[in-house]
């Protein structure tokens, strides 16, 4: 009989506890961020989707055209294609193309790149109705970028 | 099972419970066998949310299969990625430096604290409380961004390589996990006045929802429900990997085997984890992050290997055979999640539709990761 | 100036009632959603409007042009009747509620009875709407429901009895003139009508809110076990006149708090009673309700009906006896 007493007693007394503290948290400022209003800044290793990175001596792309980062990436979601033109050495990017509905932001195209000509982006604002959005043409987006 | 006895009428009816259920928390669907709100039988339907991981793995090389694992169990990803590349690391015969080893076991067990924190939100909105969610959301935030200043995700982290990280730690991530620590012991007092100590909950999770030792045992239950029937099992501690061994900390265990204990192995298990980051984060040593002798292309040796983590649901177990080329031949992903689930059939029933669902949420389900 | 006819008089309370229940409705789902919003810490509906204040009259429209979509094999009619069902009893009951001494649509002597009368009915609009639907979570809901109101309308009318034994009358009106001079003659604390007032007023309290289907007692509709339990198969305005029935018998329920224990519109201190008094007393009530709802996980059904049968109706009887027994025994020791 004690018991029944006690655990109404408990009982309630723990439901009082619990409305405190709700009631206390609810006198708070609140904690969340407004987004559209406001916005986060991205840490420094925040993973977007890849870019081009830019060679500050020639104004082109550093990509050498390896093929590297088509090769490690898992999904295949990089398509790479340069050209042979006359007079120069090397490869000339002429097509980077990341499909970034399959990109699974895994990083191994970054890491495999042994020049350094792709990074990052700290975009993360992409919301769209179409999927031809998320063909990214990277190539144009960095000359888009002068 | 007096229950069962006590209603002996002929008429049944199914109910679908899922794919689409807010209890279900994903695209698991429970046949369920009801006589009136008493279950007669559930039958758990999987295969909503299959991806075919296991043959991804077989077609992709050994480094491709990364980002796979951190998509299987999405609250937990980086226990995952260290199932994986614990296995890979064991079959190619991969060194990895102490400070990898730190790092990982950080990372790992932050994650491990937002990952029952998701629970713990998400198991008091099964019963009916919408609160506690915000309030461990509102904490786990604070790990997710620690995790994202390291490893660049929020979620599907793929952070971990064969031989080590990705990245070294920065010094503001000591001090930021530190202060986060402070903060959560904090607040667990006021998680456990707010939702442990309530009546409401007491009644609906004292003696109810019963997984004892012996049926953990026949379905193969590890993790929290295993440790909430009284069975001290931990991969850290009969396995040891990594840096664990090194690490002091305890296996929480509640003997009683009902819903109750299994939430009150979770919420220890957060404060065990918070004791293994204080202590890694003591004791980090300086050096590499990445082993120097790491091959760029892993090729084991033709074999069968296997590796055992504890992720949060239970032991995570990776068995890769490969015949020396530079994919894995089979691999075989054995995920908690799905043994956890197999008992819910045997453990709910006779029960009532609401602590079946209480059960449910007990057991701590991610479904991509019972379908893999 | 003449007073006016009583018919017009009717007439205008009457619409003037309904504009509560509805404004009420309305803006007690954005007093929710505030409270809900800064109880978990965030802001709330914040974008319609200054604070998120033309919410409520948005969501009206959403829910007014929507398609009512009638599933197939229902029972035509009583899926039909259910929704009103639930609303007009409890615009009913509104009839006799005294916001202050002299705004009251219908002064009767039986006022009390009639809410209750009104209130037992709505929960036929639960039974109907769930076992009309022809929805299995609903129908588990409408039996939910039902049991639920069965066992918690005897603690709540047995409490009532124990009121009217102490005020001689069910003329809420005469209830609340009873409680007039301070907060000390207030039901809930007058100490010599029966010592256990407060706990009478918990079991009124718990008892209003597991008859409106309140959290946590909101077993009806359950939303992590039965979908949305017996409003699953609605949508449009059919889901929101359930919505606005639930709000309704709130109000209804914390107005029958407030008059029979928080002296309804006299003021704490005995200056200037008023309809203020009464609405002040009313939304704290509606305030505690909402933050009851925001901190509590759900009953189940046997715990409810466990709390019903071993502790408020037990409770509420003592309370009886213990009343009875004051009233005779009292004038006894001071004639």
């Amino acid at each position: 009989m004690s018991g029944y007493f006690a655990e109404i007693f408990s009982g309630t007394k723990s439901l009082a506890i619990g409305m405190g503290i709700t009631f206390k948290y609810m006198l708070k400022p609140v904690v969340t961020v407004q987004y559209p209003y406001e916005t986060l800044k991205m840490p420094e290793r925040y993973r977007g989707h890849i870019e081009l990175v830019k060679d500050p001596e020639t104004g082109e792309a550093k990509c050498i055209v390896c093929g590297m980062c088509q090769r490690a990436c898992p999904s295949g979601c990089i398509t790479v294609a340069g050209d042979k033109r006359e007079g120069e050495k090397k490869k000339v990017l002429g097509k980077y193309v990341l499909n970034f509905t399959t990109c699974s932001l895994c990083g191994s195209c970054v890491e495999s790149c042994k020049s350094g000509a792709i990074k990052f982006s700290k975009e993360y604002n992409l919301a769209s109705t179409r999927k031809e959005d998320y063909i990214l043409d990277l190539l144009q987006r960095l000359k888009e970028q002068r | 099972m007096s229950v069962l006895a006590q209603c002996d009428s002929k008429e049944t009816f199914v109910l679908n419970l899922g794919p689409q259920h807010p209890a279900t928390h994903g695209v698991l669907r429970v046949k369920l066998t009801m006589d009136g709100e008493y279950i007669r039988q559930a039958e758990p339907v999987l295969g909503y949310i299959h991806r075919m991981h296991e043959k991804m793995g077989e077609n992709r090389t050994w480094a491709q299969f990364m980002p796979n694992t951190g998509r299987l169990d999405y609250l937990s990803a980086l226990s995952y990625n260290h199932g994986y590349v614990l296995a890979v690391e064991r079959a190619a015969a991969i060194e990895v430096p102490e400070r990898a080893e730190y790092i990982r076991v950080i990372t790992v067990e932050l994650n491990r604290i937002s990952s029952h924190l998701v629970w713990f939100g998400a198991f008091i909105l099964d019963l009916g409380g919408f609160t506690p969610l915000l309030y461990a959301f509102d904490d786990r935030e604070i790990i997710l961004d620690l995790l994202q200043a390291v490893t660049g995700s929020r979620l599907t982290y793929c952070y971990f390589r064969f031989g080590g990280v990705y990245n070294d730690i920065e010094p503001d991530f000591i001090t930021g996990t530190l202060a986060f620590i402070k903060r959560l012991r904090a607040r667990m007092p006021m998680y456990h006045n707010l939702v442990t100590k309530n009546i409401i909950l007491v009644k609906r999770l004292k003696d109810i929802g019963f997984v004892p030792a012996e049926m953990c045992r026949k379905y193969g239950a590890t993790g929290p429900v295993l440790r909430g029937a009284g069975v001290a099992y931990d991969v850290r501690r009969a396995e040891p990997y990594s840096v664990y061994p090194e690490l002091d900390f305890d296996i929480p265990t509640h003997p009683e085997g009902d819903s109750m204990a299994r939430y009150l192995v979770r919420m220890d298990e957060i404060e065990q984890s918070m004791r293994i980051i204080e202590q890694a984060c003591t004791k980090l040593p300086n050096g590499p992050v990445m082993a120097e002798k790491a091959p760029k292309i892993i090729k084991p040796a033709k074999g069968d290997y296997y590796a055992a983590v504890e992720a949060a649901r239970g032991s995570f177990g990776v068995r890769l055979v490969s015949d020396g080329t530079n994919t894995p031949y089979r691999l075989k992903l054995r995920s908690p999640s799905y043994s956890n689930l197999s008992l819910f059939g045997e453990a709910s029933r006779g029960m009532l539709l609401p602590d079946a669902l209480a059960l449910m949420g007990s057991l701590d389900l991610v479904i991509p990761e019972i379908d893999r | 100036m003449n007073p006016p006819s009583e018919p017009i008089r009717l007439l205008a309370f009457l619409i003037g009632l309904i504009i509560f229940a509805a404004l009420n409705a309305a803006y007690l789902v954005w007093l929710e959603r505030k409270v809900a919003g800064h109880v978990q810490r965030r802001i709330g509906p914040k974008e319609v409007g200054p604070f998120g204040l033309l919410q409520p009259l948005v969501d009206g429209i959403k829910l007014m042009t929507k398609q009512i979509l009638v599933p197939d094999h229902i029972d035509p009619i009583l899926f039909r009747i259910a929704p009103p069902l639930l609303l007009i009893p409890a615009v009913m009951s509104f009839v006799t509620i005294p916001f202050s001494e002299t705004l009251v649509a219908r002064d009767i002597n039986l006022g009390l009875l009639m809410i209750f009368a009104f209130a037992s009915i709505n929960v036929l609009g639960i039974l109907l709407g769930g076992w009309g639907s022809n929805n299995k979570y609903a129908v588990i809901a409408a039996a939910r429901g039902v049991s639920q109101n069965v066992a918690y309308e005897i603690p709540m009318l047995i409490t009532v009895i124990t009121m009217v034994m102490i005020t001689h009358t069910l003329n809420l009106n005469e209830i609340v003139r009873q409680q007039a001079g301070g907060i000390f003659n207030w039901y809930i604390f007058r100490w010599s009508a029966n010592p256990l007032m407060l706990v009478s007023f918990l079991i009124f309290f718990t008892c209003s809110m597991a008859e409106t289907n309140r959290a946590p007692f909101d077993l009806g509709e359950a939303e992590s076990e039965l979908v949305a339990g017996y409003h699953t198969e609605y949508s449009g305005m059919g889901f929101g006149l359930f919505f606005m029935g639930e709000y309704a018998n709130i109000v209804i329920g914390c107005s029958l708090a407030t008059l029979l224990f928080l002296g309804g519109w006299q003021c704490p201190f005995g200056l200037w009673p008023g309809v203020h008094w009464f609405l002040i007393k009313l939304y704290l009530l509606i305030f505690t309700v909402i933050l009851i709802r925001w901190t509590f996980p759900r009953t189940t059904i046997y715990g409810l009906l466990n709390l019903s049968w071993k502790i408020l109706i037990p409770f509420a009887l003592f309370n009886l006896i213990l009343t009875g027994a004051m009233l005779k025994i009292w004038p006894l020791i001071f004639p």
